[in-house]
């Protein structure tokens, strides 16, 4: 790849004439050591660059690149994703009246049809969307305490400052107390497979595995105590003012995943890098015995609890089904970057080797005549 | 009235407006109205900066002055203030550190300062006090006290030699450590004062102190009971200068003039200024554009973040409200405060850390000065000293270099090399055998194998015995290795070798020196005759009957002689020009080519002639003399005149030449320091001719060398007013050097062709006074323009009988001169540390001359020929690497913070950092410094053996050329685009931020951490790119820093942290690296970022001349170094 010289500057064995006419008074003291670091003649690697040298670099960056990239294009274009906005701000669609009638207290449902016209094998994930909704904002993002998430018994009954103003509800601390946890994303979504019959049926959703594992095991734990009762525990503590139900009734069936360890609050709690963002809801797994797809082509039916606003901010709210490979999501970028840089390094390739051809043959260092 | 009275008698002095009154050992005077101990300043010397209770507010505030410090403080402080996204600790620390290390090392500098003042204020000295002497410390001398020194000691302060133990009244001293002059110097007491000092009853009128060395008038009045008052001029020859050094004399009294910081060496010092190198003013410039990049990202965000805000909804939507407090603030107020946030956030584009680097490189690269063997004298047993490291990179920016003659560029030793005896050449052997075969030692030498009939040689060898003023040193057993700093003590072994010369200028001691090895000794002058053994060992004795003595405008000097045989005879030495027209031309013939081969070989050349008087020419002669010494009015011309009428029509006999020894290597050294494109001046206090044999002994001057002189000599010739004769050869070398020369390409490519006329200039100190200080009618305000021109155009600079200040004048002109080139002193005396103070790098030569010029310089090596490689191969690397290092800072953290201010537009402008406060902290200290520091310490982008065999590299760095705005733009442009990368890059991939292959999400943390990793690795990588010489160290430090990343980010994420509020990064990093898409586009985005560079690399490499020679250099000298081992 490059042309180096490894030439190892040896120790300076030769004495140099003033050194020798130092006699034996040169060892004193004062004379500098003659070691080679003290010298700068540490033994070096000279790596030089030139046209010649890094040409077979560039071929095989290509060749490397555009397979991969190649790759990463199938895989991404043979995930299956669709997409559906049920924010409801055009007047035809089902959900504008629950977003314009909104209410903290009244739940609103409303059901948005689609059809699907691939087929979606595999796991499916669910995934809700949404937009203009900044998670990464300052003053958001600092307004939660992780150490009352991680079960501070102290923190519990006395939350940080950071909190402000979702501090203190009531005169009682807020358990989850902050911006955070304030606005967890409280719209329920249910997915109905139509059969061409019209009858239709609740696809499953698995609710668990959708939070990193060292979220859910370390980071986000529930305050020492009875872990049976809850309620309990949290007793000298009110919900968060947004929300309907406190902390301890997040998840009531299954205690693994209620409080703070409730995995759709994990989720939340994992602030979004834009404004723009999703977040993983549910996972449709795949049928057990392989031979009919997670989700069959057809109709569908998208059953929705509307409580979360976005309308007044100006945002979106996205229901998104998607399958999963080795690379993750859908994304064409990583697949086309991939191509565009392996094909510009194997076409500089190619202009290095004329130039290499045309002018450094005689001479190793390409010599051109000006 | 007394006044009156002395400006009767001597008329014509009333410039002397101020003057001071001495009594001489403080006793009040019959004559004084009233006896008033008047005030002088005490004799200590203080040069020191601080004392221990200014320290700490003056050190703080010297350190707070400089902008960069200024700016961090104000950072702290709006951090402590105002709600930051970053804490205060993050530039607090760094900030600390940097002040106190540099507080510590000042306050040590100045402790060193304390020391060696408390070591000359506390020496002790004899002072006369009421008839006794009293040890006293050297501090407490007053002015008027009566001071005794001893031979070999060193003047405490400047007295007035009042009593000498030699018979003839006078005291001999060599101001080598004043003005360069190592030879002695004769001064005089005062005439009549009285033999015993405790009667003496006398005041002492003299001026004011002033700087001028060779200056002083004042008058000293005798009081004697019973009589009138005697007054006696005082002049420079009865002044004993503190720094000058007793010689042969046993023991003197003076009393004391000027004391402490009033003397005339401490008038003449200056005090030491903090000296800043081109880089840390380019280093300033680019602080400054980036001071405006990061308020104009400041503005910028701040603008668009009310902007953004007064749409609907988006201040404060329902999900995130402010608190209370923030809601009350007045809207102004909050704006400023988010000013600030921002500026916070992004400050890390100026780093502290690029300060502390800077300093530690230079510390710890000054070392490599320190220990470089090659700069290690065997003979003084030293190595190269460092000063200030704040300089390193300035040796390797050196436009001008002035240097000091005597004892840096030779060595002040003259000595005697060959003879010319009517035309045949005599080449001195060494070889102690044939002393006797004097006509057998020119056989083998000389091509001629014919030689002078044996009466020339004895004539001509008995002349160089008699025509000098040689007095032989009365050496006593211990003397004979007494402290001989003119190296007047023969070197040769032999006993009889060993006889001492005292003499006013060493070219006659060389000669006499040189007689000797032939044959013919100087035993010495003995009731006005001088005894010379001749080569039978027989004495001969010669009556001396008159000297004419040598003086600068005659340069020739003569005896008069009568031999026992009765013949009376006038030998005569001189330089050629001034002897040639008063010999028959046809001798001159056969002697001319060897003077002038001598001459361009850098001898100092004299030409010695005879004239045999006849009684009558004698009388003559004798009577003319005797007249004109005793005239009372126009003694000088008299005597000139007569002087003249006897030196002619004499017969050449030979040509002498002697060396005076250049230092080793001085004339390569020269030829380097030309060769890499700087012009060098020389700067000396001696006379003209000597400095110009030894320009063209160290070959800045040529033989095609024009010289363009502007000296007294060359102004009084046309026999009109100074000032028009100078404005007239002004103008007429402008002419000829700038107005005609071809134009000079500005910049790197100067010209370097021997093809052109060269030019070397002369100018001496008076005539450099004239131009410098020209009275203000006439229209000469140009001189000084011109006179730079002239010089700048020139190849070499020779100015002569320079006092110190000027040496500091000529320097201060060039330096503030258009385009404010970078100047080198290098000088090993006192005289020299204005001029070292002065120019922006200062080297000290440890020479012989004492410790002051060492003191005072910046650096100081053992020899000059150790400049070159300190200028060519250190100041070169060093130059280039903190060039490197200041870019290189500039750009990493131009590419940290960019992707950090884009952000700003996707998160709400909420000044939410991208990346976790760690990183921010931990990304200049420990991720990204440790592999700058090694390449700023280590790299050889050219192998120092080719550095040092081509001096033309040099020229491809002059003027700042890696920190001009080119290079500079192009580094920022490349931080833009690889910062620009980053974000975008990373930004698409998390367009879908499901990036785990279960399905999972990332959020902002991991979006900075993968931005950071990207970044810390391109960063990283592209130092090794760069580094072109890559030893363990480097790689142990690059491949290092990038584990610890690793590392650290694993351990970071890898923990609870109790003691921190959030824990952002819990396991992000390890989850990252769970992701196949993270590792992609990590790849992918350090490839991308680095292709660039790859390119340009390889693309330039064979278009710049530059980049070929590199490319064709590191192998190549690699391959010899080699077959050298």
């Amino acid at each position: 790849m490059m042309a180096s010289s490894y030439t190892a500057k040896e120790e300076d064995g030769h004495h140099s004439g003033s050194a020798a006419a130092g006699g034996p008074g040169s060892s004193k003291s004062k004379k500098p050591d003659n070691t080679a670091f003290k010298q700068q003649r540490l033994p070096a690697w000279q790596p030089i660059l030139t046209a010649g040298t890094v040409l077979p670099a560039f071929f095989v960056i290509g060749l490397i690149f555009i397979p991969i990239g190649i790759g990463l294009f199938v895989t991404s274009n043979n995930i299956r994703e669709f997409e559906i906005d049920y924010t409801g701000v055009d007047t035809n669609s089902p959900c504008n009246r629950c977003s314009q009638t909104y209410s903290w207290n009244i739940s609103c449902t409303c059901s948005v049809p689609f059809s699907l016209e691939q087929p979606f094998e595999s796991n499916v994930f669910m995934y809700y969307g949404l937009s203009n909704f900044y998670q990464n904002h300052r003053r958001y993002v600092k307004s939660r305490d992780d150490s009352q998430l991680n079960g501070d018994k102290s923190s519990l009954t006395n939350p940080s400052k950071e909190c402000e103003p979702y501090r203190i509800s009531e005169k009682k601390p807020i358990a989850p107390c902050g911006a955070i946890a304030n606005s967890l994303f409280n719209d329920t979504l249910e997915l109905y497979y139509i059969y061409p019959n019209g009858s239709r049926t609740l696809i499953p959703l698995v609710k668990k595995g959708i939070a990193w594992w060292t979220d859910k095991h370390v980071k986000f734990r529930n305050p020492p105590g009875n872990n049976d009762n809850l309620t309990i525990t949290f007793q000298d503590t009110t919900k968060p003012v947004n929300w309907h139900k406190p902390v301890y009734e997040l998840d009531p069936n299954d205690p693994d995943n209620n409080g703070f360890i409730n995995e759709d609050f994990i989720v939340w709690m994992r602030t979004a890098a834009l404004p723009t963002f999703r977040k993983l809801y549910r996972i449709i797994q795949k049928n057990k015995d392989n031979m009919t797809p997670t989700l069959p082509r057809g109709n569908y039916s998208l059953e929705i609890a509307y409580n979360y606003p976005v309308r007044s901010f100006d945002g979106r709210k996205r229901m998104i089904l998607s399958t999963i490979s080795w690379m993750g999501g859908k994304n064409p970028f990583l697949g086309i970057a991939y191509i565009t840089v392996g094909s510009v390094c194997f076409f500089l390739g190619v202009v290095l080797l004329i130039i290499h051809h045309k002018y450094g043959n005689r001479n190793n260092n390409a010599d051109i005549p000006n | 009235m007394l006044r009156r009275r002395i400006n009767l008698l001597f008329g014509g002095d009333e410039k002397r407006v101020d003057s001071r009154t001495i009594y001489v050992g403080h006793r009040p005077c019959p004559a004084t109205e009233a006896f008033i101990p008047p005030k002088f300043c005490d004799n200590r010397i203080v040069s020191s900066k601080y004392t221990i209770w200014n320290f700490l507010p003056k050190n703080l505030f010297e350190q707070f002055r400089r902008i960069a410090n200024f700016y961090f403080l104000i950072i702290f402080l709006v951090q402590v203030i105002v709600d930051t996204p970053t804490s205060p600790v993050t530039s607090g620390l760094p900030l600390f550190f940097v002040i106190t290390v540099t507080a510590i090392k000042q306050g040590y500098e100045d402790w060193l300062r304390h020391k060696a003042d408390y070591e000359v204020n506390k020496y002790p000295v004899i002072v006369l006090e009421d008839g006794r002497s009293i040890r006293k410390e050297s501090e407490k001398i007053k002015v008027g006290d009566i001071v005794e020194v001893v031979e070999d000691e060193t003047f405490p302060c400047d007295l007035i030699l009042l009593q000498s133990t030699r018979d003839d009244d006078t005291c001999f001293v060599t101001t080598a450590s004043l003005d360069g002059e190592s030879n002695h110097k004769t001064h005089y007491t005062v005439p009549d004062t009285e033999k015993d000092l405790q009667s003496l009853n006398a005041t002492i009128e003299c001026e004011q102190p002033q700087p001028d060395l060779y200056k002083f008038v004042g008058r000293m009045h005798i009081y004697k009971t019973d009589q009138e008052p005697a007054v006696r001029s005082l002049g420079p020859e009865n002044l004993l200068l503190k720094g000058a050094t007793l010689k042969n004399t046993k023991k003197i009294y003076g009393v004391a003039v000027y004391t402490g910081m009033e003397t005339k060496m401490a008038l003449n010092y200056q005090g030491k200024s903090q000296k800043r190198s081109a880089v840390e003013k380019s280093i300033n410039a680019f602080l400054l554009v980036y001071l405006c990049i990061l308020i104009s990202k400041a503005v910028v965000c701040t603008t668009l973040k009310y902007v953004w805000q007064s749409q609907d909804g988006q201040d404060e939507p329902w999900y995130n409200e402010k608190t209370q407090k923030e809601k009350d603030t007045y809207v102004y107020l909050k704006m400023f405060t988010d000013f600030l946030s921002f500026m916070v956030l992004f400050n890390f584009i100026i780093p502290v850390s690029m300060y502390v680097t800077v300093e530690m490189q230079k510390f710890l690269g000054s070392f490599f000065i320190t220990w470089d063997k090659d700069f290690f004298d065997p003979e003084i047993q030293e190595g190269a000293l460092v000063n200030t490291s704040d300089l390193n990179e300035e040796l390797g920016q050196v436009e001008y270099v002035f240097t000091d003659k005597t004892g840096t560029l030779t060595q002040n030793n003259m000595e005697y090399i060959e003879c010319c005896i009517d035309g045949f050449q005599y080449r001195n052997s060494d070889s102690m055998s044939e002393l006797d075969g004097f006509c057998v030692t020119d056989g083998p030498v000389s091509k001629l194998q014919q030689k002078a009939g044996r009466d020339k040689e004895e004539l001509f060898l008995r002349a160089l015995c008699l025509c000098h003023t040689v007095q032989v040193k009365e050496a006593g057993p211990d003397e004979i290795d007494s402290d001989q700093v003119d190296g007047l003590v023969s070197e040769l072994s032999q006993p009889d070798e060993q006889r001492g010369f005292i003499a006013s200028s060493p070219d006659e001691v060389a000669l006499v020196k040189g007689a000797m090895k032939h044959g013919f000794t100087f035993l010495g002058l003995e009731n006005k005759s001088m005894k010379i053994r001749n080569r039978e060992n027989n004495v001969e004795l010669y009556d001396l009957l008159h000297v004419l003595n040598f003086d600068p405008v005659r340069r020739r000097m003569s005896v008069i002689v009568r031999s026992k045989s009765g013949e009376t005879l006038l030998f005569c030495k001189g330089a050629d020009s001034s002897i040639f027209p008063r010999v028959r031309q046809e001798e001159v013939d056969r002697i001319r080519m060897h003077v002038e081969r001598n001459a361009t070989e850098g001898y100092r050349t004299l030409c010695v002639a005879y004239k045999q008087l006849s009684p009558e020419e004698f009388a003559v002669a004798d009577a003319g003399l005797r007249d004109a010494r005793l005239a009372l009015q126009d003694r000088e011309e008299k005597l000139m005149a007569v002087y003249n009428q006897v030196e002619t029509s004499m017969s050449l006999i030979g040509a002498t030449a002697v060396e005076d020894r250049l230092q080793e290597e001085a004339a390569e050294t020269m030829e380097a320091l030309q060769g890499a494109g700087m012009k060098v001046w020389v700067l000396t206090g001696d006379k003209m001719e000597t400095a110009k044999s030894t320009c063209y002994a160290c070959r800045l001057f040529q033989r095609g060398t024009e010289l363009l002189e502007l000296t007294v000599r060359t102004l009084e010739d046309g026999g009109r007013k100074r000032e028009e004769r100078l404005h007239e050869l002004l103008l007429d070398y402008h002419k000829k050097a700038v107005q005609d020369a071809p134009p000079v390409k500005a910049g790197v490519t100067r010209s370097w062709s021997t093809a052109n006329q060269e030019y070397g200039f002369i100018i001496d100190g008076a005539t450099l006074s004239l131009v410098m200080n020209p009275s203000p009618d006439t229209n000469s305000s140009r001189y000084k323009s011109l006179f730079l021109q002239i010089c700048q155009n020139c190849t070499a600079v020779l100015c002569c009988r320079m006092a110190p200040l000027q040496k500091a004048q000529i320097v201060k002109m060039v330096k503030n001169s258009k385009g404010s080139p970078i100047t080198l002193s290098i000088g090993d005396g006192a005289n020299d540390v204005s001029m070292i103070l002065e120019a922006h790098v200062g080297i000290g030569i440890k020479g012989k001359e004492g410790r002051q010029a060492v003191r005072n310089s910046d650096y100081a090596i053992p020899k000059l020929k150790h400049l070159k490689k300190l200028l060519l191969a250190h100041g070169h690397l060093y130059y280039v690497r903190i060039a490197h290092l200041v870019q290189y800072f500039f750009y990493k953290n131009l590419c940290f913070i960019l992707p950090q201010f884009l952000y700003q537009f996707f998160c709400g402008y909420s000044q939410q950092p991208l990346y976790d406060a760690a990183y921010l902290t931990m990304y200049n200290i420990c991720f990204t410094s440790m592999p700058i520091l090694a390449f700023s310490l280590l790299e050889q982008h050219i192998a120092i053996e080719y550095l040092l065999d081509n001096a033309t590299l040099y020229r491809e760095i002059a003027k700042n050329a890696m920190l001009k705005w080119g290079p500079f733009l192009y580094w920022t442009v490349l931080g833009i685009f690889q910062g620009l990368l980053f974000f975008f890059g990373v930004k698409y991939l998390f367009s879908n931020p499901a990036l785990q292959d279960n399905g999972q999400v990332f959020g902002n943390w991991s979006y900075g951490t993968i931005v950071f990793t990207v970044l810390v690795f391109t960063v990283t990588l592209k130092l090794a790119l760069d580094t072109r010489h890559w030893t363990w160290i480097n790689h142990f430090v690059i491949w290092g820093s990038l584990a610890f990343y690793v590392f650290f980010s694993f351990f970071w994420g890898g923990i609870i942290w109790p003691f921190l509020k959030q824990q952002r990064l819990y396991f992000v990093f390890a989850n990252m690296l769970s992701s196949v898409s993270a590792w992609l586009v990590i790849i992918l985005l350090i490839l991308l970022s680095l292709l660039p560079d790859i390119l340009l690399m390889v693309f330039r490499k064979p278009r710049g001349p530059h980049a070929r020679q590199i490319a064709a250099v590191t192998p190549l000298s690699y391959k010899h170094l080699n077959e050298r081992y």
